[in-house]
């Protein structure tokens, strides 16, 4: 961020920016005085920060307030009454009675001196620097007053600097380094390098990746990263370097490019479910750069390469700015009017309702999208169409957990907030993979791993966060695909046999019944590790030692991802989960606690806000009358009753020829959905699918309506993260459709109304949306949008009894009253590996591509992810004469695809693993259509699948490639 | 995984890193054992050592390339250091030096064709009181001069008469 400071208008809440130089601390108040004015701060604060807390900023370079201090710029020396010598402020802590003095002609003098040093080896080309108006070393420079630089190179001796690339005789430096531009959004340029550590410190301290180091010692002294380049080195473009650098050393490209930005708006990234918030630095509507906000209460000011980088989606010359109809889906596209595609719309969704009845019309709504287009989409189809036909994609992601810990703990969210991973000593991490799916929240976590806290991982892979840099003690469990429950009873009966459960609090928090039931169940010893050893693949003993790790380590947090949903046990791996937190007392407090870690930005809103066919916002069942009559006074209609169709029902039912028009908003079920064929069956079957998104997208193919969708910098609006928290999107640039998200719904119901001849919706803003969310469900009471801007975030329940939110869940006692523990016996999935379909395969995802890649295919995050790969271990590959890079032709029982392998031991024998960011790969091919026995939520982890040499891809996906292209034909204008 | 014509041995290198693995701040033994075995911090150790230390190859970098004994490149088979600092250079160092690498042939870091003399500077060697100083492997030399250092390097069998 260098030191770019952007003055915030007054009222806003958010809070300004200003680099304190070290980190603020915690600790009894101390007094102190300095430059004569006193000031009192907590123990442990340095004088830097003391001193810039009362306005007055000592110099300095190598300290920002984002890394421990370090000590080695000297410009930040202070004179202290009664301490000998010039002690650096960022080094010292305050102490009661300390008379310090920032400004001194000793200090002048000193600070001149080490200026001029610096600047000895730096260009003096500022006017046309890439940071010229951002670089500290610029502001120190006049900040200490530096006007001359005595030190020159001698006549005819060699250069002593780095950054003059040949010396007076022509003759080239060998100090001079080129520039690394191998990343594809940052440079880095070492002639501008004055060696502060800044960049290493963040990589180490912030990312925790440790990429960077200093090579060399002395005048010799270099950034580098462990390899020829930042592309070919560890590093994974977080970006916190480029933030940390307090020159032109590493500078974003698009800042190179455009030059510093003149204003900056707080918002919230739409990536995944961590939530981070940024500042979008703006030049007039253009986006020159995304910093991540310092006071982000789920980032704490770090990013990743997604959130920070991958933002050049938004304007890529794919995105459809135009509405478009056709009659069917083998004509072309026919660019439209707003007003024509509405009223085309409507008509068709109308009719299907007057022909096949009220029911044979629903909606997806999108966890990309807003809560307040969320909640626009579902009142679409309940006070609109007249049902319930209303899901979302947290059907295939997290339903799970709303089932499972709604009835263990009675909500449907994680327990903690982010920032109480700090005060965590064991973590459990169970089939998710934060490094690359949250890798924020996994910054975090490692940074807690560095400190000394254990980690536990049940995953079939061996994921990055084992081959964490300096992690202590560390299990891994490598379960076959499909045993989850198998293994976190085990889990469970080691605790319970051993006698390692926390009595007292079973006993004053849980129904005892419940409990005592469960102790009998689990005890058996069918559950023993020993006895499920060989289902499960994880050897008994280090099943002891974790479970022992678990329950007796101090404070145990679990986090989980959907390696533990996406199965068709999910719902009882996910109360598995809750019993082993309750039976230790890992509930109601800092570090401990249950959290899914949500895939998408507004999964947890969208789930929140009533996208589900049986609960209206809040998660209250449709059939309650009083729950109905709230939403029923509040809109003017009678609500259904009746729950209606989830997104595989209403495929099914397309299928059978009842279920004929979908207006799906920011979600490509064609190829997120399993069993790619049976959605494409289904969709073909309609007879009007609306499709409401920023690309012509793979359900689009099937599509009769296109809307032109906004991006999240092109809306206001609420996410809701993983930790509940209601963080606020505000628009930045006009959208580049013409309407907001939630302006298009509206418009789409208005014309629907029109000719039913209902009374028309009339928001003017979302905050009116967030008022009628307030108004009719009470977890969200005393959310509105003053109090966004107030407080920046509230976690829900905000409401009278919480005014500020709730951070930790079941501090006092259950949301349901008792804690209930639930039996959770294992019973193998029908997806079984055989002759014909020997192999496991999961999937998952990559840090650099999100989800179906619709966003990150269209940014250079594509350069570390072009393709997905098949991931088999060396064994397996050696077994079917495949070679590192070979075409495979991966084979399941719903169908086959042809990718690339990748042979490596991460995966275990027998188990194979993909992406799914690819549409030319389409991995849902193979996925089968098995799913969650309580939510439906579909087995993408498990397909047993046959992997053979191939030639190429497969003719499903020629046919498939060919059928798309044809599919996304527009008309040319007339 | 070390290709099967690398002279480092993969058993070695796991050896020298699992009988260290005890010590507290185990990276520097590690690295002079393996320099001791190999005259060299092979690449083949690279990996297994930030395994065992759970650490990166940048850190890893950072650490070697801040020693200057530690070598990616094997020397000579003896080592003749003369000092450079300030002590020395105001006692005729810097002249010594001088003359030392002109009559050897040798720029600084140069090895003998031979490959018996490798020269390199050093920066103090503690012996400030009796400048200028040199080292010739393991054995000091104070007071140096063309003779004494010539002496040395006789008696090594190398390179003196050249």
């Amino acid at each position: 961020m260098k030191d770019f400071i952007i003055p915030w208008e007054n009222g806003t809440g958010i809070q300004d920016d200003i680099d304190r130089g070290t980190p603020a601390k915690t600790g009894k108040p101390v007094t102190l005085t300095i430059d004569g004015m006193e000031i009192t701060v907590p123990e442990g604060t340095s004088v830097m920060r003391a001193a810039s807390e009362l306005g007055i900023q000592v110099p300095k370079l190598c300290a920002t307030d984002s890394l421990e201090a370090f000590g080695s710029c000297r410009l930040c020396a202070v004179e202290i009454e009664g301490r000998r010598g010039t002690p650096a402020s960022c080094t010292t802590p305050v102490h009661a009675g300390m008379k310090v003095h920032t400004q001194t002609d000793k200090l002048r003098r000193i600070r001149k001196g080490v200026m001029e040093l610096y600047i000895s080896d730096h260009p003096l080309d500022c006017l046309t620097c890439s940071a010229n108006g951002d670089c500290e070393l610029q502001d120190m420079a006049g900040a200490v007053g530096l006007r001359d630089v005595r030190y020159k190179a001698p006549k005819n001796a060699p250069l002593a600097n780095h950054f003059e690339t040949r010396n007076t005789s022509g003759e080239a430096n060998p100090e001079w380094l080129p520039k690394d531009d191998s990343n594809p959004y940052f440079s880095y340029d070492p002639s501008k390098c004055i060696v502060c550590n800044r960049c290493v410190r963040a990589c180490e301290e912030v990312q925790g990746t440790f990429a960077l180091t200093i090579e060399g010692r002395g005048f010799d002294s270099r950034v580098a990263v462990g390899a020829e380049n930042f592309l070919a080195s560890d590093c994974v473009s977080c970006g916190a370097c480029v933030q940390a650098c307090p020159t032109a050393t590493l500078q974003e490209k698009s800042v190179i490019e455009m030059g510093t930005p003149d204003r900056s708006v707080v918002t919230t990234c739409a990536y995944c479910g961590v939530g981070c918030s940024f500042k979008a630095e703006m030049q007039g509507d253009q986006l020159v750069r995304m910093v991540p906000y310092k006071h982000g209460k789920a980032n704490r000011g770090h990013s990743c390469v997604k959130g920070r980088f991958a933002y050049g989606y938004a304007t890529h010359k794919d995105r459809i700015l135009s509405p478009m109809v056709r009659d069917s889906v083998d004509q072309p596209w026919r660019e439209v009017s707003w007003n024509e595609a509405l009223s085309f719309a409507a008509k068709k969704l109308v009719g299907l309702q007057q022909k096949y009845g009220q029911k044979s019309i629903g909606v997806i709504t999108s966890s990309r999208c807003t809560n307040e287009e969320t909640y626009l989409v579902q009142k679409l189809t309940r006070a609109v169409f007249g049902n319930n036909n209303t899901d979302t994609c947290a059907r295939v992601c997290h339903s799970p957990t709303g089932y499972g810990l709604g009835q263990t703990f009675g909500t449907s969210a994680g327990t903690q907030d982010f920032d109480s991973v700090e005060k965590s000593d064991v973590v459990v991490v169970i089939g998710a993979n934060p490094t690359d799916g949250h890798p924020v929240f996994a910054s975090r976590l490692r940074k807690r791993l560095r400190e000394g806290a254990k980690l536990i991982v049940v995953d079939p892979r061996r994921i990055d966060l084992l081959e964490t840099p300096h992690l202590n003690e560390a299990h891994h469990l490598p379960l076959k695909p499909g045993t989850n429950v198998a293994v976190v009873s085990a889990l469970g009966h080691v605790i319970v046999t051993e006698g390692l459960y926390d009595e007292t609090f079973i006993a004053e928090r849980c129904d005892v019944d419940a409990w005592e039931d469960y102790k009998a169940f689990i005890s058996d010893e069918r559950h023993a590790p020993e006895a499920t050893e060989a289902l499960t693949g994880v050897p008994a003993l280090a099943l002891r030692e974790a479970a022992r790790a678990y329950a007796q380590g101090g404070n145990g947090a679990i986090y989980y991802g959907l390696g533990v949903t996406e199965h068709s046990q999910g719902s009882t791996t996910v109360m598995a989960i809750a019993n082993l937190a309750m039976m230790t007392g890992n509930i109601g407090r800092q570090g401990v606690g249950v959290n899914p870690l949500r895939g998408q930005n507004n999964v947890q809103g969208s789930c929140d806000m009533g996208s589900f066919p049986h609960e209206l916002p809040g998660y209250r069942h449709v059939k309650l009358p009083e729950v109905r009559k709230i939403f029923e006074d509040t809109w003017g209609v009678e609500l259904d009753a009746e729950p209606g169709l989830r997104i595989p029902n209403m495929l099914d039912a397309a299928v059978d020829g009842t279920f004929k028009g979908l207006y799906c908003q920011g979600e490509d079920i064609l190829q997120s959905d399993p069993d790619t064929k049976h959605v494409a069956a289904g969709l073909a079957a309609m007879e009007c699918v609306i499709v409401h998104d920023l690309f012509l997208n793979e359900t689009a193919n099937y599509a009769h309506v296109f809307l032109p969708g906004s991006s999240f910098l092109e809306k206001e609006g609420t996410f809701t993260n993983a930790e509940r928290r209601i963080n606020r999107v505000r628009k930045v640039m006009a959208p580049k459709n013409g309407y907001e998200d939630w302006e298009v719904t509206q418009m789409l119901a208005n014309a629907v109304l029109k000719e039913t001849g209902g009374k028309p919706w009339s928001y003017a803003h979302p905050a009116e949306i967030m008022a009628e969310i307030a108004a009719t469900t009470p977890s969200f009471a005393g959310v509105d949008y003053t109090v966004l801007e107030e407080k920046g975030s509230v976690q829900w329940p905000c409401n009278e009894e919480h005014p500020d939110g709730t951070p930790l869940m079941h501090v006092d006692g259950f949301v349901r009253g008792k804690g209930r523990f639930i039996v959770t016996e294992y019973i193998a999935t029908d997806e079984k590996s055989g002759p014909r379909f020997p192999l496991l395969l999961t999937t998952g995802r990559i840090l650099s591509q999100y989800n179906v890649g619709a966003q990150t295919r269209r940014t250079e995050n594509s350069v570390w992810h072009d393709q997905d790969v098949l991931e088999i271990h060396p064994h397996d590959a050696e077994n079917r004469g495949l070679r590192d890079g070979d075409w495979v032709r991966l084979a399941s029982r719903s169908g086959e695809t042809s990718l690339r392998v990748k042979i490596t031991d991460r995966v275990s024998p027998g188990v194979v693993y993909t992406t799914f960011h690819h549409p030319d790969t389409q991995a849902n091919v193979i996925t089968t259509d098995y799913s969650d026995w309580a939510t439906n939520c579909p087995e993408y982890k498990v397909t047993a699948v046959q992997v053979s040499p191939s030639n190429g891809p497969s003719e499903w996906q020629e046919r498939y490639n060919a059928q798309a292209e044809q599919s996304r034909r527009i008309e040319a204008a007339e | 995984m070390t290709p099967a014509s690398s002279p480092y041995d993969d058993g070695t290198i796991a050896e020298i890193i699992s009988s260290h693995a005890h010590l507290e701040g185990p990276l520097l033994p590690m690295l002079h054992a393996l320099q001791e075995s190999f005259g060299v911090i092979p690449e083949a150790a690279h990996a297994p050592l930030c395994k065992a230390l759970t650490i990166t190859r940048a850190e890893l970098k950072g650490v070697i390339s801040f020693y200057h004994d530690f070598r990616e490149k094997p020397a000579g088979k003896h080592v003749l250091k003369i000092c450079r600092a300030e002590a020395c250079q105001s006692m005729g160092g810097t002249a010594l030096a001088e003359r030392l690498l002109e009559k050897l042939g040798l720029d600084w870091h140069g090895t003998t064709p031979d490959g018996k003399l490798t020269v390199e500077p050093v920066y103090c060697l503690g012996l400030c009181a009796c400048a200028p100083a040199a080292m010739l492997d393991e054995k000091l030399i104070a007071r140096a001069d063309e003779a004494r250092v010539e002496k040395a390097l006789a008696a090594k069998k190398t390179g003196g008469s050249a």
